[in-house]
């Protein structure tokens, strides 16, 4: 069996027809996941026992005659940051190196319920804080297309394990653009859904009211399955919202016909590059499959980098002042008193980036500062997500870049944050408003580098990026 | 210059984080230019705007609440299993009071 080349369909397919067992598979994707991972470093370990015993579940339950689940024996990498139960979860963090997992992310719980096999857990930058997975404590992950290039980050190493096929989908999380940036980098399908679609539950804590989880395919179809299984309410994030859950594989018909998308001038207007004439071209063929485009304008734009670095690093420092030698782990050997314990467990414990972040959002937060940075920041939040709010009232969906150029090369950005934090332009704004977005693949520069064009629709409507995106896909 | 090496003492005081004479040069250096590209949110009207806490969904007020039923714990030696040190069911720490 060809494990890199596999689709959640195809899986489904060869295990109902008995072409293989699930057993069998997971045993097979272990072996050559593990002999492919030195070239990436996209995995930081596996869970082998975990997998083979919810394969056999999945054997038994075909055995049986029972439907095994949507996620059927496909197998799954998991990054780093979302708890899995009994399994390691450093989020790429020395303090958590040790670290095991007491319960599992209510998504992991779907997942398996299911019938998905976790592989294992991949990299990504300490804590989910960066852009090129170069803040990992154990190493940093090659992209696979471009070996002396990043994959992009936070979540290099699940962007990574599906284009090298050492997974056939993973799971990743987007505060910023973690998903979508290292998708495009990578060229493969990156989802983050609206806020409060999938349960946080689980998911170690970045910036709360930014964070999501999201999935990562080959295809658009195998990314809005994983999606499907993980979304809805869950009694154990308050912030998960309500909704309905449509059902989107079957929504993807092909014919995106008489959608209405918006192209934001302040996202193209310097776009001169070959990123650039990629995103144009596909622009071109969204019109010949019949979309409407217009221009549109979000004028807030130019702020939105400010406003989330204050935004996303306020609620950073909150979050991660748990991190005090007290419960996880890891406690400096220079711990005399409480307060040496806290500040030394720390100062040794985290990486450059997180301390960066902790340190700015703890100067944003303090005293004769919060009303200038912190409040004004949350005002330019709301001007960003009221500028997506009008546009569509007049547009379906919005179609723009993911990053203004692709992969870049290992080492080249580490020592300058500010470029790399301007990085993010085109996707902290659907991040901080909070609605659906996506990266999928639009073509290769001249060295064969991918590039991903972002989709962007309104609160709730899934539905219709996945339907553009596939039809795009398909054409 | 935004911020001074005093200022980011005072700050990795308050976050409880040891930096070292290195560290506290270079994270005045980084913070200086983050702080100044912040500084453009200044430009932004928000006369009359709302601060943005949360991604708000229009749901009944009471909808993330549930009914008041036992749900069990993770339990206490699941929860202290990660602990650097525990004790008698608690989590361990350093002397804070001397007798």
């Amino acid at each position: 069996m060809d494990i890199a080349s596999l689709s959640i369909g195809s899986v489904r397919e060869s295990l109902l027809a008995r072409r293989y067992s699930a057993a069998e598979l997971a045993a097979e994707a272990l072996k050559f996941a593990e002999a492919e991972n030195p070239r990436t470093n996209a995995y930081l370990h596996f869970s082998p026992e975990r997998a083979l015993a919810q394969a056999r579940a999945v054997d038994d339950q075909i055995a049986r005659g029972a439907d095994p689940g949507p996620l059927a024996g496909v197998p799954i990498g998991v990054k780093d940051v979302i708890l899995t139960k009994g399994v390691r979860t450093t989020c790429g963090s020395r303090l958590l190196e040790r670290f095991v997992a007491p319960y599992d992310a209510t998504a992991i719980q779907r997942i398996e319920a299911a019938g998905g096999v976790i592989l294992g857990k991949t990299n990504c930058d300490e804590f989910a804080m960066g852009s090129s997975n170069e803040n990992s404590a154990f190493g940093p992950v090659r992209n696979p297309v471009a070996p002396d290039r990043v994959p992009g980050g936070s979540s290099g190493g699940s962007a990574a394990c599906v284009a090298q096929g050492t997974a056939v989908v993973s799971l990743g999380s987007d505060t910023g653009g973690s998903v979508r940036q290292p998708a495009s980098f990578c060229g493969v399908v990156g989802v983050t859904p609206t806020y409060g679609r999938v349960s946080r539950y689980g998911l170690t804590a970045f910036a709360s009211s930014l964070d999501h989880i999201g999935p990562f395919g080959r295809t658009v179809r195998d990314a809005a399955t994983v999606l499907q299984v993980m979304a809805g309410h869950d009694p154990y994030d308050s912030t998960s919202a309500h909704a309905p859950v449509p059902d989107y594989p079957s929504a993807l018909d092909g014919n995106p016909k008489g959608l209405k998308l918006g192209l934001p001038r302040e996202y193209l207007k310097d776009l001169t590059s070959e990123t650039g004439d990629l995103i144009w071209r596909a622009v071109d063929e969204l019109k010949r499959l019949g979309c409407e485009v217009r221009d549109i304008s979000l004028p807030a734009t130019e702020y939105a980098i400010a406003s989330y670095y204050v935004i996303a690093t306020a609620e950073a420092s909150s979050n991660l002042a748990r991190y005090d030698g007290a419960r996880y782990t890891v406690r400096s050997e220079n711990s005399g008193t409480l307060s040496d314990m806290y500040r030394n467990t720390r100062g040794e414990g985290f990486g450059d980036e997180c301390k960066r972040r902790i340190m700015l959002g703890t100067y944003v937060l303090s005293h004769g500062y919060y009303d200038a940075y912190y409040l004004k920041a949350q005002k330019v939040r709301a001007l960003i997500t009221r500028d997506f709010a009008r546009a569509f009232e007049e547009v379906d969906a919005i179609v723009a870049p993911v990053s203004p150029f692709p992969a870049f090369k290992l080492g080249e950005k580490v020592d300058d944050p500010i470029a790399m934090y301007l990085s993010d332009i085109y996707t902290i704004t659907g991040s901080l408003a909070g609605i659906p977005c996506m990266s999928v693949p639009c073509g290769k520069t001249a060295d064969g580098l991918p590039v991903g064009m972002q989709v962007l629709t309104r609160h709730f409507d899934e539905t219709t990026m996945f339907r553009l995106a596939d039809a795009y896909e398909r054409r | 210059m935004k911020i001074t090496e005093e200022q980011v003492r005072y700050v990795a005081d308050l976050a409880n984080l040891s930096l070292t004479g290195a560290e506290i040069a270079r994270f005045r250096a980084d913070l200086d230019g983050i702080l100044d590209h912040v500084d453009k949110l200044n430009e932004a009207d928000t006369t009359g705007v709302e601060p943005m806490a949360q991604v708000l969904f229009d749901a009944d007020p009471d909808s993330a609440l549930r009914e008041d039923i036992v749900i069990p714990p993770l339990g206490n030696e699941a929860a202290l299993a990660n602990a650097p040190q525990s004790g008698a069911g608690h989590f361990k720490v350093p002397k804070v009071i001397e007798r």
